[in-house]
């Protein structure tokens, strides 16, 4: 997708006033909240996982390298066919020719944020492949030509009747008089429609929450089983995964996936979870006759060793976007980037450069509720503080920003011209409050003043005050003469 | 100061005058400008905790605003102005628990790695505290002992909340005054929109996250809202206000140190 995000501030300004969108947003609070309190709760070593599991990422992170090779060397013992791909156009160009070799007009995809990353759908299909998303959100807005508002819940900025017209416009075959009020006539009639799909295609193409060095395994965790059908009845299944998936062992992911769905949706565990190892072997009842992953870096291996390192934990869960207070109020489009929400706001500026992507790290009242509720314990306020830095480093802060901090950082950085300063200025606004003690608007203040009133001063400052009742403590006889 | 001729709280903890702890009070930037009478309210606190209270007259902001708009030269040189003013004290106290976890958390990392400034960083930030918590988990204090008559409810401002663990504290202090109910609000443990800097770059979005606070503390029926950050106080209740709502504003200081004579935050009535 075209990356917009330097058009954040305007998306938002849409996105408040869309009155549909606010309903629907209003679903992320009430519907993951609430569930994920529930189940980190009712797991009294959720926190103890968490910590295991970080430390989990930390060493694999530390030996990536190692931990590649050793998991491409155990998928081709498997029988499978690791392809590096640096970027996303070489990835694109490795699908591309795996499809083309096994002769397919249309692939079945599992959910993936990585092939939105790399804009597949639509190289696919500029290519003569064309792309059909299985996964029920992901069919929905690949109907409507649109692009995930969310990483585990792509259609979340919908409502069953946009769904329900989408359905009607694009399933002409079906009876028109359907009754498709309820959610669940929509499951059905897009199970049925997608049901005869995975017989089409010769490939299917998943993405991967972890990858196992010790084993050569990919998993998905899916609640439909779209991604299990996706993979083994096709006769060529393409895992793209990036290389941060990775983790050492089996058990490990035992670990990680006691965190993913408590986190995500509040489930303790996603009702599918999927190990997949190499192709068929010989006396498999089913399975892909080739297994191939594309494994990606695209920005990746830049990160490692910097302050952004930490962020490669991250297992695509949806907790820090779901409790966001920004992402509450405007929705993941607004983001104008793949990935939404805080976890996008540090990821988006490490994969596509500060320059167009600032307003991201900025978007954010660094409430910190993010990094609370982060399995993986990912600082994200202070890596999108560590955004704003190099920002400001390399002037890219707007410059009335820039102005008005040194204005304010001279006066902070003096504290005796600051007194008198405050002593003129600020009597003189607590006048101007008058008897309401308030502003409803104020020359220079229009950010505050817009929507709300600005309290007035009391009067004279602390420090005015303080001095006084110092020096009539030195010298009672003053409060007298005064 | 002159002990003889000041006069001394009496104090459980410290009942020696001559030994109680020297607490440097960092008034905060917008306590200082805009409610100097919360100040007087955390100076009447911690005295009363038993401590004797300075205010070191070269402090303006803890530095804040620069950190998180990226400028990290002039936030260094404004913490090593704090700092150096600062750390010959028993505790610093900061009537906000933003300005607080700026000092205590992000002050040792600000200098980290930096042989001179990170162990002076680190020492003074060991002795930095929140008003509220440094009362109940310093000095140990369970009872102000001031009377209030009023039905409020209390926002947990995030930096207190999240970097701080300021939850239970002010409540229980809260409910030691005499004539305080707490009528706890939905989610008060989500941000008021303020975040700093935030409120006025992205007013609009700003405005969306406030206007959902004002609605959970209109729906807990508490005539009063207090919080310990004046930030967040000063962004709800101008919201409130501009809203045409009664609440009254105040810092949880005043409440908790009895001085409720002066107008609440952005005044009262509609």
């Amino acid at each position: 997708m075209e990356l917009t995000s330097d058009r954040f501030k305007e998306h938002a300004q849409k996105a408040l006033l869309d009155a549909q969108l606010q309903r629907a947003l209003g679903n992320v609070e009430k519907g993951f909240i609430g569930k994920r309190q529930m189940a980190a709760d009712a797991l009294p070593e959720f926190d103890a996982i968490r910590d295991n599991a970080r430390d989990i990422k930390n060493h694999t992170l530390a030996h990536l390298d190692l931990y590649l090779e050793a998991y491409e060397k155990k998928v081709t013992e498997a029988g499978g066919i690791v392809h590096w791909a640096e970027n996303a156009e070489q990835a694109r160009a490795i699908v591309l020719d795996i499809c083309r070799k096994a002769g397919t007009r249309t692939v079945n995809k599992g959910k993936s944020m990585i092939t939105e990353e790399i804009g597949l759908n639509d190289y696919l299909a500029e290519n003569g492949v064309t792309p059909v998303e299985t996964d029920l959100g992901e069919y929905i807005i690949q109907l409507r030509g649109e692009h995930p508002s969310h990483i585990i819940a792509p259609a979340v900025h919908l409502n069953k009747e946009q769904v329900e017209s989408d359905f009607r416009r694009v399933h002409t075959h079906l009876e028109a008089a359907r009754d498709l009020s309820e959610p669940a006539a929509l499951l059905s009639e897009a199970r049925q429609v997608l049901r005869q799909k995975y017989f089409e295609a010769k490939v299917g193409i998943t993405g991967a929450n972890f990858l196992i060095a010790e084993t050569g395994s990919s998993v998905i965790v899916t609640n439909e089983g779209n991604g299990d059908l996706t993979q083994t009845l096709a006769d060529v299944h393409v895992v793209v995964a990036s290389i941060e998936k990775m983790v050492p062992t089996l058990e490990d992911t035992a670990q990680i996936l006691r965190l993913l769905a408590r986190s995500a949706t509040g489930q303790d565990m996603s009702c599918y979870t999927t190990y997949s190892t190499g192709p068929r072997r010989k006396g498999d009842p089913d399975g892909p006759k080739e297994y191939h992953v594309v494994l990606l870096d695209n920005g990746r291996s830049s990160m490692l060793g910097t302050e952004y390192q930490e962020m490669l934990r991250c297992i695509r869960c949806g907790a820090c976007m779901n409790h966001c207070p920004v992402y509450q109020s405007v929705g993941g489009h607004a983001y104008g980037s793949v990935y939404p929400g805080p976890m996008g706001a540090v990821l988006t500026p490490s994969l596509n450069g500060i320059e167009k992507t600032g307003q991201l790290p900025n978007a954010s009242t660094f409430c910190g509720r993010c990094e609370a509720v982060c399995p993986m314990r990912i600082p994200l306020p202070k890596m999108m503080r560590h955004w704003r830095e190099r920002e400001f480093e390399r002037h890219l802060t707007p410059t009335t920003a820039r102005y008005g901090l040194k204005f304010w950082a001279f006066f902070a950085k003096r504290p005796k011209l600051y007194r008198i300063a405050a002593s003129f200025g600020i009597p003189a606004l607590s006048v101007l409050g008058g008897t309401k003690h308030r502003f409803r608007s104020l020359p220079f203040a229009g950010g505050w003043t817009r929507h709300r009133d600005l309290p007035a001063p009391q009067g004279r400052t602390f420090q005015q005050q303080w001095q006084q009742r110092e020096a009539l403590k030195q010298n009672p006889s003053q409060e007298r003469a005064a | 100061m002159n002990h003889s001729t000041t006069p001394t709280p009496s104090s459980a903890l410290t009942p020696d005058p001559e030994n109680r702890p020297r607490v440097a009070l960092f008034v905060t930037c917008l306590v200082d400008l805009f409610r100097p009478s919360v100040g007087f309210a955390a100076v009447k606190l911690i005295e009363d905790a038993g401590c004797e209270v300075h205010v070191p007259a070269a402090q303006t902001c803890c530095g804040q605003p620069a950190y998180n708009s990226g400028d990290k030269t002039d936030t260094r040189e404004i913490a090593e102005q704090v700092i150096e003013a600062f750390e010959g004290f028993d505790f610093i106290v900061a009537p906000s628990g933003s300005c607080g976890a700026m000092m205590k958390k992000h002050y040792p990392e600000l200098f980290a790695g930096d042989p001179a400034w990170e162990p002076r960083a680190r020492a003074f930030a060991e002795k930095c505290h929140e008003l509220v918590s440094f009362l109940t988990d310093v000095m140990m204090v369970r009872d102000t002992g001031a009377a209030v008559s009023a039905e409020v409810t209390y926002h947990d401002s995030c930096s207190g909340l999240r970097e701080l663990g300021i939850r239970d504290q002010p409540r229980k202090l809260l409910n030691a005054v005499e004539g305080i109910t707490i009528k706890e609000m939905q989610d008060p443990d989500v941000c008021c929109g303020f975040g700093g800097t935030f409120c006025v770059k992205y007013p609009d979005i700003s405005n969306a996250i406030v206007t959902k606070k004002t609605g959970n503390i209109e729906g807990s029926e508490a005539e009063m809202l207090l919080a310990g950050d004046l930030g967040c106080l000063m962004n709800m209740a101008g919201k409130l206000k501009r809203s045409g709502s009664t609440v009254e504003v105040r810092h949880v200081a005043e409440v908790l140190a009895g001085m409720t004579d002066t107008p609440p935050i952005a005044g009262s009535g509609k």
